[in-house]
């Protein structure tokens, strides 16, 4: 297939298609586009999580009411929307978790933002239940043997949110420094701290 | 359905590769998926039901924001809003629905069956229509171990233009029960609609 064609038969040139179409037919508008765009490459992302995740660890009644209630301890913050309804589960010694959608893609965006692409590849989906140890040790993220692995398929209306361990040698910092320690694989349960 | 989407368990898909940033049109299809739900009236569940209905070799080739934009296109034209000659011969669509539209959503169901720490066993069941219930779990054993309350039933919702509720649990699988001795221990937790289960 020459460059060209495929310039005109490609995803992006059939996105483009159906926008103009839609736009034709007064189903969407440039303003409605931008605002979604803008919400998710600038509003949400996993700096929410990050600061749920220190506040859970400096905060014991904060924690309590994150594991009691995800939705409403994160509304807390000022983060709502769309898959927002969380169910925040805690890495401890014996218990290791980690966050997988064999189904299709369900995501806790409020507090991480929109999946990275391989969250969403059938690669991921097929494996994080059936082999979690060794997918998980291929992706950089070694379990000691004497942690259990919990798997959590999000196949319906909650989303999960993994709370590492807090790591050793964190013990001065406040909050918002605690919160870059966190990263975003460490709550999907694909790292550990 | 036994879908392309389905594939919890399967083998042979090789490593996970982490690439980087995503394209300009991904995040707006994105918008332009959301905006075709808000004009034309389909809920979550039944464009999740239309991904599930592409063809498994086009879902399978097809990146993440190809599905989304093939299920709203084919969402317009099914419902009427737009027509096959409009989105033209180039654009792929999802196959054909092949359950029956329920005339009524039925009776909510607010009273769980079950409580934390019963065994359940999946039922063996294999609807043609949408269902939040993964093919690797029927017919095993697990334990209930987060009551969740009545939540939409997604199952009715993408056939249906009414809604009801429907007690939602956790239920926890040992790996050794869902996958034998290939298993690598520990436990897998899938939320399930009460429908979905009986007791043992």
């Amino acid at each position: 297939m020459s460059k060209h064609h495929e310039e005109l038969t490609g995803p992006a040139a059939r996105a483009a298609a159906l926008e103009a179409l839609m736009k034709e037919k007064g189903l969407v508008t440039d303003e409605f586009i931008d605002a979604v765009v803008e919400t998710y490459s600038e509003k949400v992302g996993p700096r929410n999580g990050a600061r749920v995740v220190a506040k859970a660890w400096v905060d014991a009644a904060y924690l309590e009411r994150l594991l009691a209630n995800g939705k409403d301890a994160i509304a807390e913050l000022g983060f709502e929307g769309p898959e927002g309804d969380v169910v925040a589960v805690c890495n401890t010694d014996d218990v290791h978790n980690v966050v997988v959608c064999t189904l299709c893609s369900c995501y806790p965006w409020t507090v991480l933002g929109l999946p990275p692409a391989w969250y969403k590849s059938p690669e991921y989906r097929a494996r994080m239940v059936r082999e979690p140890l060794t997918l998980l040790a291929e992706m950089g993220c070694d379990v000691p043997d004497d942690v259990e692995v919990r798997v959590w398929d999000s196949s319906a209306e909650k989303r999960y949110l993994v709370v590492p361990q807090r790591p050793d040698g964190t013990d001065g910092l406040d909050e918002d420094k605690l919160a870059d320690v966190v990263t975003r694989d460490s709550m999907i349960g694909v790292a550990r701290l | 359905m036994n879908g392309p989407h389905d594939v919890g368990g399967a083998d042979g898909f090789g490593p996970v590769v982490r690439e980087g940033s995503g394209e300009p049109w991904h995040l707006r299809i994105h918008a332009i998926a959301v905006a075709g739900m808000l004009s034309a009236g389909y809920g979550t569940p039944e464009f999740r039901h239309a991904i599930e209905r592409i063809p498994p070799a086009r879902y399978l080739a097809s990146s993440y924001y190809e599905r989304w934009m093939t299920a709203t296109a084919s969402l317009l034209v099914e419902r009427g809003v737009v027509t096959s000659e409009e989105v033209g011969d180039a654009f792929p669509l999802a196959g054909p629905v092949r359950a029956p539209r329920l005339p009524e959503p039925g009776s909510d169901v607010t009273e769980p069956r079950f409580t934390v720490g019963d065994g359940v066993r999946v039922r063996n069941t294999h609807p043609f229509g949408h269902t939040r219930c993964p093919r690797y779990v029927r017919g095993r054993r697990g334990t209930i171990v987060r009551y969740d309350g009545p939540c939409n039933f997604d199952d009715v919702e993408a056939h249906s233009d009414g809604k009801r509720l429907e007690p939602l649990y956790c239920v926890r699988f040992e790996a050794s029960e869902l996958w034998g001795d290939a298993s690598e221990g520990g436990t897998v937790n899938v939320d399930l609609f009460e429908s979905y289960l009986e007791a043992t």
